[in-house]
């Protein structure tokens, strides 16, 4: 066993460090990347080691970064490309969508684009505007690419890993505000499917269904309720497309009741779409309908509201009374 | 050798805002030519071409029969066998001049107009109706003509041009790479980020821009003060204009901006200054934005017209070499026109498939939603 205690963003420098000493086609390209190791230095150390010519600093251009990233894809490189910010993401959100999603398409299967795009995501770290948005569904809607989210340091390394070793494009989004969090690593695990859920609380009165920085939001929830004799289960999704409803519907199979809880908006987002499917695969099992916490419909505020906007526990309890009162 | 004069064109009415967008008249730049319009051969002093009467005739060859297939292809969008055609007519000696200008291992990234440029890899011309016909995207694999997918968004093959020529400079290969692209895109954000990323890596890439002189019904000044091979020099590279309807030229300055690239210097903007004949796609109506005087002034300069001329002035080709080019130019007309009518639709289950290359769980999930909903039908004896 080599496991160790270790933060999120470094799990994720020793995947990149991995993923480059193993295939030398992987590449890493994004603003700020090379010496600096990224504005929250998950690249750190790796152009040193590494080299220029495979940690490229890249000019300040999203599409750019992406659109230059599908280039070197199609001549048979794999490249993890950095955008800084999550709303840093729609200059090349034209690329993402028309050309990454859909060229494997467009070719009939001829064409395969092995393409991470690594995207900081979320609030929680009193930043300005654009520094702190969930756009996960915008991705997730997509047909084509993948989008997933860890929400420790095993996963961050694990999904890193089988994202860059994925041969369709996947939108890699990193809960900056776990960043700092440690966890167990076990670098020589065997690892369960990149698109896999995992239940990481058993519970049978209520299932919590979330992913990335809203996993350890949920578990807090969980522990307070044990406290009031309520018994609370915990999935975290892991993957936003494809979801794991097997998974989602056993728990709910169980436990009756089912709360989503994300960071982005409610309306539109991901957990109206597992609330939908929940209700279709069990409506005999459910207890109660199922219920949504994250975001209102508003731009994301400044720094000095944004806990009023983030789902913190006391709402995500409050969801949980409201399910159990049915 | 002056510049192609866009003086032909009316003034628009409107405000004198609108006429101070014209480009001014001392920007007019000299424009690369070794053909004129009257089929006499010129010289240039920085490019040169010195072609066998072989070379001279599969040159015009390939134009005329690319022009066949383009009329083939407008016809049966009129018959209802394609939902769209984007034509290039007008615009062979470009594609052919910079087509035949690479080699087998160069890469191509075409917009949706370059058939002619397919021709010249070797792509099969039916291969390119699939999208048109709507049975597929694309589907042909790009690997095997290097010549990538048709892209209908604007400008952004520009940057995965210039990608791939990042990896071919990594890859200590000596291939160039070539985007095309037109008019109307060189005012996208992606064109002037792949010409900032092609710099700044010294990526091989020739950027070959058809400068048609309409965007479906915006003219050129409504993308450009200045001629658009003098963007170029902001970014620190090379930009040449060169007569667009002139194959020789094409083939020359283009051959020289691929050497340059695979020497390693780098990318090169070259703005072939030519003029769409028909309109954007078969959707558009270009007697609605465009005066039938400026189509007629170009109409002057064919670029087949010119060749055709030189190659009998010069007894380059005789009679029996042009008759047996219209028979070969029926047989393919008719190769296509079956082709196209055979082309089956999908298989229905074909939907689901190449969403994912490693697949997905939901795709998995609605293909077999769907798959037993057609079942249904087959149950009930339909």
């Amino acid at each position: 066993m080599a496991t160790e205690k270790m933060s999120i963003a470094k799990a994720l420098n020793e995947s990149l460090r991995k993923a480059l000493d193993t295939d030398p086609k992987v590449l890493v390209m994004g603003e700020d990347v090379g010496k600096l190791g990224g504005v929250f230095r998950i690249t750190d150390g790796l152009q040193k080691d590494f080299g220029e010519e495979r940690i490229i600093d890249t000019p300040l251009a999203e599409s750019g970064i992406v659109g230059t990233a599908i280039g070197l894809a199609l001549r048979g490189y794999r490249p993890v490309v950095e955008i800084q910010f999550d709303g840093f993401v729609f200059p090349a959100y034209d690329q993402i969508v028309t050309q990454l999603a859909k060229m494997h398409a467009r070719a009939l299967g001829k064409v395969k684009l092995p393409v991470v795009v690594r995207i900081p995501y979320g609030g929680g770290i009193g930043a300005v505007e654009h520094h702190s948005e969930s756009p996960e569904a915008l991705f997730a809607h997509v047909a084509g690419l993948k989008v997933v989210s860890p929400s420790n340091a095993s996963d961050a390394y694990w999904m890193l890993q089988q994202a860059i070793l994925c041969d369709d494009p996947v939108i890699f989004f990193e809960p900056k505000r776990r960043y700092w969090d440690k966890g167990e690593l076990d670098t020589e695990a065997v690892p369960g499917p990149l698109h896999a859920a995992v239940t990481v609380r058993d519970g049978s009165d209520l299932t919590l269904a979330a992913y990335g920085p809203m996993v350890k939001v949920c578990l807090e929830a969980a522990a307070a309720a044990q406290e009031e004799g309520k018994s609370i289960e915990v999935v975290d999704l892991r993957s936003m497309s494809p979801i794991d409803f097997d998974t989602v519907q056993a728990s709910v199979e169980r436990t009756g009741r089912l709360v989503v809880v994300h960071e982005a908006p409610v309306f539109y987002g991901s957990g109206a779409e597992i609330a939908a499917r929940i209700t279709e695969r069990c409506f005999y099992h459910l207890e109660a309908p199922v219920l949504r916490v994250g975001g209102y419909h508003v731009p994301y505020p400044p720094a000095r509201l944004e806990d009023e906007y983030l789902p913190g526990l006391d709402r995500v309890l409050d969801a949980v009374d409201r399910s159990l009162a049915y | 050798m002056t510049v192609e004069s866009t003086a032909a064109r009316k003034p628009r009415r409107g405000s004198k805002r609108t006429s101070a967008a014209k480009a001014p008249a001392s920007a007019e730049p000299q424009l690369v030519q070794l053909l004129t319009p009257e089929g006499e051969r010129v010289e240039h002093p920085d490019y040169t071409i010195d072609l066998t009467a072989d070379e001279l005739r599969g040159l015009y060859r390939d134009m005329v029969l690319t022009r066949r297939f383009d009329a083939e292809a407008t016809a049966l969008q009129r018959q209802g066998e394609l939902g769209l055609w984007a034509s290039l007519l007008g615009q062979e000696a470009a594609q052919i001049g910079s087509g035949r200008a690479l080699r087998d291992d160069d890469y191509v990234f075409p917009t949706y107009r370059e058939h002619g440029v397919a021709w010249c890899r070797g792509v099969d011309p039916t291969n390119l109706l699939g999208m048109f016909r709507g049975v597929n995207h694309g589907g042909w694999d790009p690997s095997t003509n290097n010549f990538h997918l048709y892209t209908i968004v604007i400008g952004s093959q520009t940057l995965h041009a210039t990608g791939y020529a990042m990896g071919v400079a990594k890859d200590g290969a000596d291939s160039a790479v070539i985007a095309y692209f037109g008019d109307g895109a060189s005012s996208q954000g992606d064109v002037a980020e792949a010409f900032t990323f092609s710099a700044v890596y010294n990526a091989p890439v020739v950027f070959f821009c058809q400068n048609n002189q309409w965007a479906i019904s915006e003219p050129t000044e409504r993308q450009t003060r200045v001629p658009l091979y003098q963007r170029a020099q902001g970014y620190g590279f090379p930009g040449v204009r060169v007569d667009g309807n002139d194959v020789l030229a094409c083939l020359a300055v283009t051959r020289w901006a691929l050497e340059r690239a695979r020497r390693g210097e780098g990318p090169t903007l070259v703005e072939a200054f030519t003029y769409r004949m028909g309109a954007h796609t078969t959707s558009d109506d270009p007697t609605k934005y465009r005066e039938d005087a400026e189509r007629a002034a170009w109409e002057a300069k064919d670029p087949i017209q010119r060749l055709r001329t030189h190659l009998e002035k010069r007894e380059i080709a005789d009679a029996a070499f042009f008759t047996a080019l219209d028979e070969e130019s029926e047989t393919l007309g008719k190769r296509v026109r079956e082709a196209v009518r055979a082309m089956p639709d999908p298989d229905r289950m074909a939907l689901f498939d190449h969403a994912y290359a490693d697949g997905s769980s939901l795709v998995d999930e609605e293909r077999a939603q769907f798959a037993a909903y057609q079942a249904s039908f087959a149950e009930e004896g339909n």
